[in-house]
């Protein structure tokens, strides 16, 4: 049988698939910024006509997109992790995961209209 | 099975962070640095990449615009500071990933990959400030 213990115990499930989605979105932003500095540098650098033709592509705009939803991912673990060390009212911490969850939400919508609809500001 | 024996009611244990008297070893340094350089890139590298790239695609004028605005002297500093937390965080986290593979995990191994992880980044960032200035 158990022991009923007094430990604050913040979460018992997530530890392990933080920890590996963490670095599972970490190699692939590792690897798309090796290919988008791979082409910039491949090209000697960008002018608009090049750098629109490169966004035009339906794989580039995917794996960009890829890219993101890995960073704000990945944001939100490492934002977590940061506000739950060092901010112990449970009140204020919360009000602030929520202020990050929401600031994530918002740059997906924002990275949806900037990868397909770049024109429409 | 410790952590579920452990008295309910703890004996207080001493707390000494005084910041300014601790003295981090190295490792130590390249983590608080990897939690400085990321909270850096939530707080201001994500709103600031999705407007740059945006700006970059609207329009040519919007382009062109984007390019000046990057000739200023505040811009290329700010830019500068957010393409040093990229480079650290991101060296930072391949050591990681090298140390989760059990490669460079005793305590020389580990000081050294640190000392590589500041150095690099530092130096990165240096060829980032010449190819801006």
């Amino acid at each position: 049988m158990v022991t009923p213990t007094n430990t604050n115990v913040v979460g018992a499930h997530y530890g392990l698939r933080d920890w590996l989605s963490q670095r599972i979105t970490a190699v692939v932003m590792m690897l798309y910024t090796i290919l988008l500095l791979g082409i910039v540098l491949w090209h000697g650098g960008v002018d608009y006509a090049s750098w629109k033709a490169l966004w035009a592509g339906n794989a580039f705009r995917l794996a960009t997109f890829l890219f993101m939803a890995s960073l704000l991912w990945h944001a939100w673990v490492g934002m977590r992790n940061v506000l739950m060390d060092y901010v112990k009212p449970v009140g204020v911490r919360l009000a602030l995961q929520g202020l990050v969850i929401a600031l994530l939400i918002a740059y997906v919508g924002w990275t949806i209209q900037v990868i397909w609809f770049p024109g429409a500001m | 099975m410790a952590a579920l024996d452990r008295p309910v009611s703890k004996p207080p244990r001493p707390v000494y962070l005084n910041l300014l008297a601790i003295r981090l070893p190295l490792p130590g340094i390249i983590s608080i640095l990897h939690r400085v350089s990321g909270v850096l890139l939530f707080v201001a590298g994500i709103p600031l990449l999705l407007c740059a790239v945006q700006a970059s695609l609207a329009s040519p004028e919007s382009y062109a615009e984007l390019r000046a605005t990057l000739t200023q002297p505040l811009a290329k500093v700010a830019l500068l500071a957010l393409a040093w937390a990229y480079i650290h965080h991101f060296l930072a986290g391949v050591r990681h990933l090298v140390l989760d593979l059990d490669i460079g995990t005793e305590l020389a191994a580990a000081r050294r990959s640190s000392a590589v992880v500041f150095v690099l980044a530092i130096l990165l960032t240096v060829l980032v400030a010449i190819r801006l200035w």
